[in-house]
């Protein structure tokens, strides 16, 4: 079949675009034209959110700033550094994550792979439903309530004088934080596994094994790539998330201890993180030092964009293993 | 339903030992069979007016079926979609269960036993099972006939005494020498013909008296298909298979009893090329002349 072509011989890309553009109906034209509008305009926002403090966070960034400790100041020249805030972020991640992640990972299993009692697997699925709609405050200001009863008095410290138990610590933040994590991993792990195929499963029961040998064996293996995805994504969640570290961690300048105790100590004890110290110390904040901010607010955009990375990456990697489906 | 013939069952002329006839449910006397049974092995499976009914169906999608599977033979369902044939196939491991509310009358007898009787990992291991599509789980190729010869409760046996087991189920399956170099490849790096053998040694691994296989080829090309149709007739000399096929050619290059479905009713059982040059009922004629399905 030949295609008619103009004068000039081959017809250029602009020209065969226009005449297809012709062949649209007058909203379609208007239809793409704004989609097209508003993708330009969130690329631009994106871009300049991230030239804005790539530009901001550079300035301000030096290895002095990451590994020096904050100090109380009322000039940024003596409010020292962000190394006791990254290492709050770090905590919050570990603890989060390493309370969320059986938590996630066990509801799936047991809502696909078991799912009995019916109305149980619902309320649960629903819960999760519920915890990941809900906004971060309002778990915040339910889980200090909850870290303020007496029986938890030990996870943080309590008034001398034998009063009010104080509810904020690295343990009670990173117990709460858990619950923003959950959801995610949820999903992804649930997902997956309601992918693998019923014959994956029934080869595994039909050389004789139990529900637990495949369960450990044959699923957990095929799913592990979408429950890391789920993980990386509940951290950078974590990660980025204030209402939860302002009023469950305290937010203090230093790492606290809450008691004596080496180790577990630090873990009773009050903190900061990227996020709430950007949080006090932006223009509007009590700290003021607005430098220091946009430093730690691009750390923390670091952060989260490699846990992206490693998002894809572990994407990526499923693709070339992946079950016959 | 006046319209379906009644099943059309007859002694076949290689009747096996102690086998009730289905149409006069009378034992054929034994010395009588055995002479007539010449060339294959004591019955293993026998599939006793088996009927399986799924929960919101009102006609059942298995049907009192009653077939016999003997030793050293190779039977072959078929009949067109849906008539029933991977139903039947997994109430033989009792995988139907798994299906809620899926139900099943009649007995099925492993040599003798009501499977019901035995422990249920027990029959599986017995009674193993291929699936149409290649299934190997996402670990080494070693390590996916590993898992099926570590028994449950067991403490876990090392390297050294899976190695001789392993290999001797790849070399059954016929894929030894191609993956002898290394054992250690992820099992989905392997094509699909290679999947599907690696599936077929795993099965075999466990040491299985009967060998059940879902239209094991219909995801494979046709060099492969070759192989493991020539894979099936050697193993039946030390198993009893039961293979569901869609490719009636393939029935008969393999099958030494074929049996017809149609709509959950065994309508035909009979010794292969007897059953596709002279059948009796209407339906297998029409069936196995391409006439429908
Ligand atoms: N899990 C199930 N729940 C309800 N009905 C089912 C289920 N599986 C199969 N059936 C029904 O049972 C009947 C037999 O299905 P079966 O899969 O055994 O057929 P088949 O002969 O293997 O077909 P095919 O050749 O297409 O594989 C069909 O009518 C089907 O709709
Ligand atoms: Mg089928």
């Amino acid at each position: 079949m030949s295609v008619p072509v103009g004068p000039g011989g081959r017809r250029s890309r602009r020209d065969r675009l226009l005449g297809e553009l012709r062949l649209w109906r007058p909203l379609d034209l208007i239809g793409v034209g704004a989609a097209w509008l508003v993708g330009i305009l969130l690329v631009l926002v994106a871009a300049s959110l991230l030239i804005y403090m790539g530009y901001r966070g550079l300035q301000y960034v030096n290895l002095d700033l990451l590994f020096s400790r904050p100090q109380p100041g009322s000039d940024q020249s003596q409010t020292g550094g962000i190394l006791d805030p990254i290492v709050g972020t770090l905590m919050i991640i570990v603890i989060a994550t390493a309370i969320a992640l059986p938590l996630a990972v066990g509801a799936a299993l047991w809502i696909v792979e078991y799912g009995k009692p019916r109305w149980l697997a619902r309320v649960v699925e629903s819960g999760i439903e519920v915890i990941a709609g809900a906004p971060s405050i309002a778990i915040a200001i339910f889980g200090l309530a909850i870290f303020q009863l007496p029986m938890f008095s030990w996870a943080s410290f309590s008034a001398a004088d034998g009063g009010g138990v104080f509810g904020r610590s690295f343990i009670a933040a990173g117990t709460v934080m858990s619950l923003i994590a959950v959801p995610s991993i949820f999903a992804t792990t649930r997902e997956a596994l309601q992918s693998v195929p019923r014959h994956v499963r029934e080869a595994s029961y039909g050389l004789g094994k139990t529900r637990w040998a495949t369960i450990r064996r044959v699923l957990l293996p095929t799913v592990r790539p979408d429950i890391a995805t789920g993980t990386a994504l509940g951290m950078g969640r974590i990660a980025g998330d204030t209402a939860i570290i302002v009023l469950l961690l305290g937010a203090t300048l230093q790492l606290q201890a809450g008691t004596d105790i080496p180790g577990i100590g630090t873990l009773q004890g009050t903190g900061s993180t990227l996020t709430s110290y950007v949080y006090n110390n932006s223009p509007t904040g009590e700290g003021n030092a607005p430098e220091k901010a946009y430093a730690a607010a691009f750390v923390l955009m670091l952060l989260i964009i490699a846990l992206n990375v490693l998002v894809a990456f572990i994407g990526r990697r499923r693709a070339g293993n992946d079950l016959p489906r | 339903m006046a319209e379906f013939p009644p099943p059309v069952r007859r002694i076949s002329s290689e009747q096996a030992p102690n086998v009730v006839d289905p149409a006069t449910r009378q034992e054929i006397p034994e010395p009588i069979a055995r002479a007539l049974a010449p060339s294959y092995g004591p019955e293993r499976l026998r599939i006793d007016e088996v009927s399986i009914h799924y929960a919101g169906s009102a006609r059942p999608a298995v049907n009192r079926v009653t077939l016999p599977v003997r030793q050293g033979e190779v039977l072959a369902l078929i009949g067109p979609s849906g008539c029933g044939k991977t139903t039947l196939l997994r109430s033989l491991n009792r995988l139907v269960e798994l299906t809620p509310g899926a139900t099943r009358d009649g007995r099925i007898l492993l040599d003798g036993d009501d499977i019901d009787q035995l422990e249920i990992t027990r029959l599986r291991r017995r009674v193993s099972m291929i699936f149409q599509q290649p299934n190997p789980f996402p670990m080494s190729i070693f390590d996916n006939v590993a898992y099926a010869i570590r028994e449950q409760a067991m403490r876990r046996p090392g390297k050294a005494v899976l190695q001789p087991r392993v290999e001797k189920a790849l070399r059954r399956a016929g894929l030894w020498d191609e993956v002898a170099d290394d054992l250690g490849r992820p099992a989905l790096r392997l094509s699909g013909g290679q999947q599907q053998r690696l599936c077929i040694a795993r099965a075999l691994a466990v040491e299985p008296d009967v060998l059940l296989m879902d239209e094991p080829c219909s995801a494979l090309d046709p060099i492969s298909t070759g192989v493991v149709e020539e894979l099936i007739h050697e193993l039946r000399q030390n198993l009893a298979i039961v293979i569901v096929t869609h490719n009636l050619a393939q029935a008969r290059r393999v099958g030494d009893h074929v049996a017809f479905m149609y709509l959950g009713d065994l309508v035909e059982y009979a010794p292969t090329e007897e059953l596709f040059t002279n059948p009796r009922a209407d339906r297998t004629r029409d069936y196995v002349q391409g006439a429908f399905g």
